[in-house]
């Protein structure tokens, strides 16, 4: 079995890092700024398994085990809270938003 | 029973504590049997309490009972402690008794008022601090009870606060009586540093011992101690909150006046008693200040208009007759006449409670008259209170209290004859007030409107019953000196206040003594049958209307312009410096400093302007630009 290079693991992880980043800064809508999260988080686990890999270790794997079901959970709270806010101020623009702060 | 006395300030805190914590979700009946209750049940650990004390005396006289050291610093380590003898026996079975009477009587004449879970939780913190303050071992505890008493008192007198006069009024006591507390703090600091305890007994043996007669340093804490004992009391020339004090609802000024408050003075004293043995100067302070409030609050009184006034300043003056017996070092004396005028002072206000009630919150006695055929009981019970409080001989407690006072005025070895002659005077216009109060209210022809109630409910009544009953046959326990028959009281207290010595005087003098006030009194109720009875207003109207008698009569209303006075010299000039003091340079410095810091503070609030994704793009900026820099490095 060839092993993947982990430095274009972490590449990968480096790539979708930043484009969850950018996602999260310049999407508006709430749903796609937790998907852009979910990007995000996701690289973070990709970089453990890479690591994992190199050094020959479990901890990467448990890592990942640990991030995904934090994620999951991340996941339903932001739905939950997009939905109250879709309810109470009808929009899901992050932008509008503003008027929490008056 | 030396076990429970922590019980006796402890129940009616528990009443204020469930009333405060629990109170809003209790009906009206709940609450007022939470309100009432603890200090019934407080009088009831107390009379426990007397009967044990008077059928098995404790060696030392007294229960002691220490609950824990409070702090310690040093050498200095106050006391949770409880005293109980027979001074604070006295106190404590009156507050209590007498409290629980005026809270039964509440339940009733305040169940129209919004607030009545706030009076209830007030009127048991009230009591309860008077119990502490008579209660206590130790002067830092008992001063504990003095300002909970102050701040009770403040609540209760601005009880209805929203109008603006009763929240001034509340104000007034509470800054006149702090310049005599503060009077007091010194005196005990003084007592800490020179004897080096704060507990009560020990350092009024220690000062006993220590301090020769007519040591300045005697004189010094007396006098500080009297300071506080004067604001307390509302004497002379601290007297100006009491009269403005009846802004609080009645069975708060029956209260104030017959129970706590106003007799926390008269008790200093006679707590303090030994410092006043060993300083004849401070006790002839004590001596002149009583008579002469008394005199003063006497003609006072004979001038107000409102029914509560009238009874304030009256009540002045029997706190003076108090001073007077201190002055003279006749303490037992004091405390006896603090005993009886409990019952009747208590009884006076509660009657006017319903005399207001009755008139539809009309306080103006000149818009009474003839209401003797309205409320027939109240009448009843006015009159009772009125004859005690002027001591009409034989038949009133008032008496026998009176008497004792105004004999040993004379022929107690520290008395004199000016003194007497106060008393004496004193008692004339005592009975002149009173029954000037009773003969326009319940005589005469009806002047103002007719009353808008007339039957009172059982459980108003009766515990007037009780305190006029007390007001009629409490005397008898202490005859006067010159019967040689029993006195009850003075040996009872003897084991605490010492008796004074006696001037030895012929039977002439006895007689002379003895008859005197009781003819006095008797003729000052016959004046004002005169006066204001027979005749109303024919006879006193014109009196007044001469030029010489307006301005007296003027003066004596606004309380001889103590309170102008104090205006002009005291209040004004603060305001004046405070307004001067709020614009200057120190002021603007301070102002200096603030208005750059707030410029900088707008230019930083702008970034936050809500927008999370700018946030973001800032903390993530943030990161590359430190990751940037710790791999540059």
């Amino acid at each position: 079995m060839s092993a993947v290079d982990p430095v274009y693991a972490l590449g990968l992880a480096g790539v979708l890092f930043v484009l969850g980043l950018l996602g999260v800064l310049v999407r508006r809508n709430i749903i796609f700024v937790l998907a852009s999260i979910e990007i995000m988080v996701n690289a973070a686990g990709l970089a453990f398994l890479a690591a994992g890999a190199r050094w020959g270790q479990a901890d990467g794997q448990v890592m990942f085990v640990f991030i995904l079901a934090m994620a999951a959970a991340e996941v339903a709270v932001g739905l939950a809270l997009a939905l109250r806010i879709r309810r109470r101020f009808n929009t899901l623009d992050v932008d509008d938003l503003r008027k929490l702060k008056d | 029973m030396q076990h429970v006395l922590w019980l006796i300030p402890f129940l009616p805190v528990l009443g204020f504590a469930v009333l405060v914590v629990f109170g809003h979700r209790m009906g009206r009946r709940t609450i007022a049997v939470i309100g009432a209750a603890p200090a019934g049940a407080a009088a009831a650990v107390a009379i426990a309490t007397a009967v044990s004390f008077l059928v098995a005396p404790p060696a030392t006289h007294a229960y002691d009972q220490v609950m824990w050291t409070w702090f310690r610093i040093g050498a200095f380590a106050p006391r949770i402690a409880f005293h109980l003898d027979p001074l604070s026996l006295v106190m404590t079975l009156v507050v209590t008794f007498v409290g629980f009477l005026i809270l039964l009587y509440s339940t009733r004449f305040m169940r129209g008022d919004e607030g009545y879970r706030r009076f209830f939780a007030y009127m048991d913190l009230f009591i309860a601090s008077m119990l502490i303050l008579v209660l206590a071992g130790d002067f830092l505890f008992l001063l504990v009870g003095w300002e909970g008493v102050g701040l009770s008192s403040f609540l209760l007198i601005g009880f209805w606060y929203r109008e603006r006069a009763n929240g001034a009024a509340a104000r007034k006591a509470f800054i006149v009586t702090r310049v005599g507390d503060t009077a007091l703090l010194v005196g005990l600091l003084l007592i800490f540093t020179k004897l080096g305890t704060l507990d009560i007994q020990g350092a009024m043996a220690a000062a006993q011992s220590q301090w020769a007669q007519g040591a300045a340093v005697a004189t010094a804490a007396a006098l500080l101690l009297m300071g506080g004992a004067i604001g307390k009391s509302a004497q002379l020339p601290l007297q100006t909150w009491l009269p403005d004090a009846m802004a609080g609802p009645t069975p708060v000024s029956a209260l104030i006046h017959a129970a706590t408050m106003v007799t926390a003075g008269v008790y200093l004293i006679a707590r303090t008693h030994v410092l006043f043995e060993l300083s004849p100067t401070a006790r002839l302070v004590v001596a002149v200040i009583g008579a002469a409030t008394l005199l003063y609050a006497g003609v006072s009184a004979l001038a107000q208009n409102d029914i509560k006034r009238a009874l304030a300043y009256s009540t002045i003056s029997q706190i003076g007759y108090m001073f007077l017996a201190l002055g003279v070092a006749a303490w037992s004396a004091a405390v006896f006449h603090f005993l009886t005028h409990a019952f009747f002072k208590a009884l006076l206000f509660l009657s006017a409670g319903l005399v207001i009630k009755a008139m539809d919150e009309e306080h103006d006695i000149r818009k009474m008259g003839g209401l003797r055929r309205d409320i027939p009981v109240v009448f009843r019970l006015f009159l009772i209170g009125a004859a005690a409080l002027s001591a009409l001989p034989l038949v009133t407690a008032g008496f026998f209290s009176k008497d004792l006072i105004v004999d040993l005025a004379l022929t107690s070895v520290h008395g004199g004859v000016w003194l007497w002659l106060a008393g004496v005077v004193g008692a004339l216009l005592t009975s002149l007030y009173s029954f000037r109060l009773v003969f326009l209210v319940f005589f005469g022809e009806r002047r103002g409107s007719a009353p808008v109630a007339t039957r009172f409910p059982r459980l108003v009544v009766w515990p007037m019953v009780a305190l006029a009953a007390g007001s009629v046959v409490l005397g008898w326990i202490e005859l006067p000196v010159h019967w040689h028959g029993w006195s009850l009281f003075t040996d009872f207290m003897a084991s605490a206040l010492p008796v004074p010595g006696i001037r030895a005087g012929g039977l002439l003098d006895a007689i002379a003594v003895t008859l005197i006030p009781a003819i006095v009194s008797v003729a000052g109720v016959y004046l004002a049958w005169v006066l204001f009875g027979r005749r109303r207003p024919a006879v006193a109207g014109s009196l007044v209307t001469r030029p010489g008698f307006r301005w007296l009569a003027g003066a004596a209303l606004a309380g001889w312009g103590f309170d102008r006075l104090y205006h002009v010299a005291l209040v004004r000039p603060f305001l004046w410096l405070a307004h001067h003091g709020q614009r200057d340079w120190i002021d603007r410095l301070v102002s200096g400093i603030a208005g750059p810091a707030a410029a900088l503070g707008g230019l930083l609030r702008r970034t936050q302007d809500g927008r999370l994704r700018y946030y973001l793009a800032a903390a993530a900026l943030g990161i590359v630009v430190f990751v940037a820099v710790g791999l540059l490095r």
